[in-house]
C-alpha cells in the first residue's frame, strides 16, 4: 500500500526531534493565541513568519499549521469557560458548552471538545493522505485556463462567508487583486504602482498587508470596544473523565461533525466556521437528545468540535493540492512557502514528498499532543483567559513591529504596515470582510499571469476558459455559488450566522 | 443640490472603493494596455479598476437608495496613538535603537487604552517585554536590530 509508505515517510519526518519541537511550540502557541482575547490565528502566524525564515520549509510549515488547529482548541476552552468565543468558529460551542460548565461539569465539556477534536483530527489527515494524490494529479493536467478559473472559483467562494453585502465583498477582491500588481510586472520589466520607490519594485509583501490589516487593525477595532472584564465561571476544573453513556452519547454526534466539516472545509471559502455552524445545525434537528441542546447537551459540543478540527484541517487539502488557499489562514501559507522558495500546486506531492507527508503527519501528532498536553495544562489555559486586554495588546503590536520590520529590514515596511493598518480599521468600521481581499492579494500575480498565458495561447479569445471542460465546468460552479449567495433563503442564513460575532 | 446619505456603510465603501479605482486608472495611465493575446502591463489593471469603480458605483446608490445602520462613534484617539506610536517606531528604530524605539511604542500605544494608567505592574510587565525582545530578537535570533543606533555612533 502506497498510502501507509507515504504515512510512514511522513511520520519519520514529522517525528525527527525538531519537527517534533516546533510542532509543540506551534500547538502551545495556537492554544495560547485561541484562549487569549482579540488575538486570532491570522495575525499570529504572520507575526512569527519572520521567525520561521530560518527553518526547514517543513518544519516551518508544521509549526504554522500547529498554530492554526491550536487555535481552535484554545477557542473552545474560552468557549466553555468564560461563553467567550476564542475563535469565531467557537461560538456554537459557547452555547451548550458554558451551560454544562455552569452546572459543574465543564471538566467533561473540555474532555469532550477534546475528544471530538482529535478524533476529527485523525480522521482527516486520513482523508487528506487518501484525496490528496488523486486531486493533485487531476490537477498537474491542468493549463492556465483551468488554473485561472480554479483560482477565480476559490476567490468566489471566499465570499460566501464574508460579512456585508455581496458586492461589496466582491470589490474587496478587485481590491485585493490591484494591490497585488504592485510591483515589477514580470512580462515588461514595467514597474507598476511603486511611485518611484525602490522598495516597491519587488511587490508588497503580504506580511505588511497581513500584519496591517488583521494585527493593528484589529487592535483598534479591540481598542475601540473599550474593556470588558472576563469572568472565569470555574476557577479549578474537575471531573474530566467521561461516563461511558455519555461516551457513547458523543460518538454518533462526532461522526456527523466530521464528516459534514470535512466536506465543508474541503470547498474553497468554507472552514472551521461554517462547519461548526452546521454542524451544530444539523445535530440540533437530528439528535435524540435535541430538547436538551441550548441547556447543556454534551452532543452539543461534541458535534462543533469535531466539525471545526475536521473543517480547519481539511481545508489544507486544496492548499496542499491545487495551492489555492481556502481561507486567510492558507492563505498565508503559501505566502509562507513561497517565502521558502516553493511554488504551491499539485506538484508539491511529488517533487517534495517529505514535506507533504510530514505536515500530513505532524497534523495528527500535533492533535495528539493537544491532548495530552491541554487537559493538564487546563490551569494555565485558565489563568490565561482572563489576561486584561489593556496588558495584552502593547505586545501585540511590538511584535508586530519587530515582525514586520524583519522581513526585510527596512522601516519603509514598517510605514508601510501604518497605512494598512489604517485601512484595516477603515473596512472594520464599514463591515467589509478583509480575509477575501487577502486571498485576492496573493492570488492576484499568479491569476495574472494564468489570464495572459490562457489568452496568449488562445489568441485573445476569452472563450477558451469556456470551451475547455474542466475550465467551463469550474466557471459555471462560480455562477452557481453567486446565485446562491444571492438567494434570499442563504443571504438570512449568512446574516443570522454572522449576529454573533 | 440634494442628496442624503441613507446608508453611510454602503455610501463611505463606494467613495473608497470609487477613490481606489480612480487613483489606479490615473497613475496606470502611462502603461502599455496591449491587446487581450498580448497584454501590456497596463491591461491587467485597468480592467480590474473599472470592476473596482463599477462596485463602488453599486454601493453609493446603495448607501443613497436603502437606509443602513451608522457607521457609529470613530477611535480617532486609539487609532492615531496605535498608528502614530507605530510608525514613530519605525522611524527610530535603527536612528535610537530597539530599546529606545520599544519604550515610545509602548508607551505610545498603551496609552490608547481607556485603562491606561501609571501602575507597577505594566511598568514592569514592559520592562520585561522590551528585554525579552532584546535577548530574543537581537541575541538569540541575530535579527539585524541595533541596541543602539546610529544617534549613539554605532
Amino acid at each position: 500500500m502506497e498510502i501507509f509508505a507515504n504515512l510512514w515517510l511522513g511520520l519519520q519526518t514529522a517525528a525527527s526531534f525538531s519537527n517534533l519541537f516546533y510542532c509543540l511550540i506551534g500547538v502551545v502557541l495556537g492554544t495560547a493565541i485561541g484562549v487569549l482575547p482579540g488575538l486570532g490565528p491570522v495575525a499570529t502566524i504572520a507575526m512569527l513568519l519572520p521567525i520561521t525564515f530560518g527553518l526547514q520549509p517543513v518544519t516551518a510549515l508544521i509549526m504554522l499549521s500547529g498554530i492554526f488547529y491550536g487555535a481552535q482548541y484554545g477557542g473552545s476552552t474560552t468557549a466553555i469557560l468564560v461563553n467567550l468565543p476564542g475563535e469565531t468558529s467557537s461560538v456554537v460551542t459557547c452555547i451548550d458548552g458554558y451551560q454544562l460548565a455552569k452546572q459543574g461539569r465543564a471538566g467533561k465539556a473540555l474532555a469532550t471538545a477534546a475528544i471530538s477534536s482529535f478524533f476529527a483530527g485523525t480522521a482527516v489527515t486520513l482523508l487528506i493522505a487518501l484525496f490528496s494524490p488523486p486531486l493533485a494529479g487531476m490537477a498537474l493536467k491542468f493549463g492556465p485556463a483551468e488554473y485561472f478559473s480554479l483560482m477565480m472559483l476559490g476567490l468566489v467562494a471566499s465570499v460566501v462567508l464574508a460579512r456585508g453585502s455581496l458586492p461589496n465583498a466582491l470589490g474587496m477582491i478587485v481590491l485585493g487583486l490591484l494591490l497585488g500588481i504592485v510591483g515589477t510586472d514580470v512580462n515588461s520589466g514595467v514597474a507598476r504602482f511603486s511611485f518611484g520607490a525602490s522598495e516597491l519594485a519587488d511587490g508588497i509583501s503580504f506580511v505588511v498587508v497581513a500584519m496591517g490589516v488583521f494585527g493593528l487593525g484589529e487592535v483598534v477595532g479591540n481598542l475601540e470596544q473599550g474593556s470588558k472584564e472576563r469572568s472565569l465561571l470555574v476557577k479549578k476544573v474537575t471531573g474530566l473523565m467521561l461516563t461511558k453513556e455519555e461516551f457513547k452519547s458523543i460518538i454518533a454526534p462526532m461522526l456527523r461533525g466530521t464528516l459534514l466539516g470535512s466536506i465543508l472545509g474541503i470547498l474553497p471559502g468554507g472552514g472551521s466556521s461554517l462547519s461548526s455552524f452546521s454542524a451544530y445545525a444539523l445535530e440540533k434537528k437530528i439528535s435524540k437528545n435535541s430538547v436538551n441542546f441550548g441547556k447543556g447537551a454534551i452532543e452539543g459540543v461534541a458535534a462543533p468540535e469535531a466539525a471545526n478540527n475536521a473543517g480547519a484541517q481539511a481545508s489544507f487539502i486544496p492548499m496542499l493540492t491545487l495551492g489555492i488557499p481556502s481561507n486567510a489562514v492558507m492563505a498565508l501559507m503559501i505566502g509562507a512557502m513561497m517565502i521558502q522558495g516553493i511554488q504551491p500546486g499539485p506538484q508539491v506531492i511529488t517533487e517534495q514528498p517529505a514535506l507533504f507527508w510530514g505536515l500530513v503527519a505532524s497534523m495528527w501528532i500535533g492533535n495528539l499532543l493537544l491532548v495530552i498536553l491541554n487537559l493538564p495544562l487546563i490551569g494555565l489555559w485558565v489563568k490565561m483567559v482572563s489576561v486584561p486586554y489593556h496588558l495584552l495588546f502593547p505586545a501585540v503590536v511590538v511584535f508586530c513591529g519587530i515582525g514586520v520590520f524583519s522581513v526585510s529590514n527596512s522601516s519603509f515596511d514598517v510605514y508601510l504596515m501604518v497605512v494598512f493598518g489604517l485601512l484595516g480599521y477603515i473596512f472594520r468600521k464599514l463591515d467589509c470582510e478583509p480575509a477575501p481581499m487577502m486571498l485576492s492579494f496573493i492570488l492576484g500575480p499568479m491569476i495574472e499571469e494564468f489570464l495572459r498565458r490562457a489568452l496568449l495561447i488562445a489568441d485573445g479569445d476569452p472563450m477558451v476558459f469556456l470551451t475547455r471542460p474542466i475550465s467551463a465546468s469550474l466557471l459555471g460552479i462560480c455562477a452557481v455559488v453567486i446565485i446562491i449567495v444571492t438567494l434570499p433563503g442563504l443571504r438570512k442564513k449568512r446574516e443570522e450566522v454572522f449576529v454573533e460575532d | 443640490m440634494s442628496f442624503v446619505i441613507r446608508d453611510q456603510k454602503n455610501f463611505w465603501t463606494g467613495v473608497l472603493y470609487i477613490g481606489f479605482a480612480v487613483a489606479v486608472l490615473l497613475v496606470g495611465r502611462g502603461y502599455n494596455f496591449g491587446s487581450a493575446s498580448r497584454m501590456g502591463p497596463g491591461y491587467f489593471p485597468t480592467v480590474l479598476a473599472g470592476l473596482l469603480f463599477f462596485f463602488g458605483l453599486l454601493a453609493l446608490i446603495r448607501g443613497m437608495r436603502k437606509e443602513g445602520a451608522p457607521i457609529g462613534p470613530i477611535a480617532w484617539k486609539a487609532a492615531a496613538l496605535v498608528l502614530l506610536s507605530m510608525a514613530a517606531f519605525g522611524f527610530l528604530l535603527e536612528r535610537a535603537g530597539l530599546p529606545i524605539s520599544l519604550v515610545v511604542l509602548i508607551v505610545g500605544c498603551a496609552s490608547a487604552s481607556d485603562r491606561f494608567r501609571f501602575e507597577w505592574k505594566a511598568t514592569m510587565l514592559a520592562i520585561g517585554l522590551i528585554l525579552f525582545c532584546v535577548l530574543v530578537f537581537i541575541k538569540g535570533l541575530g535579527l539585524p536590530m541595533p541596541v543602539l543606533g546610529s544617534w549613539f555612533g554605532s
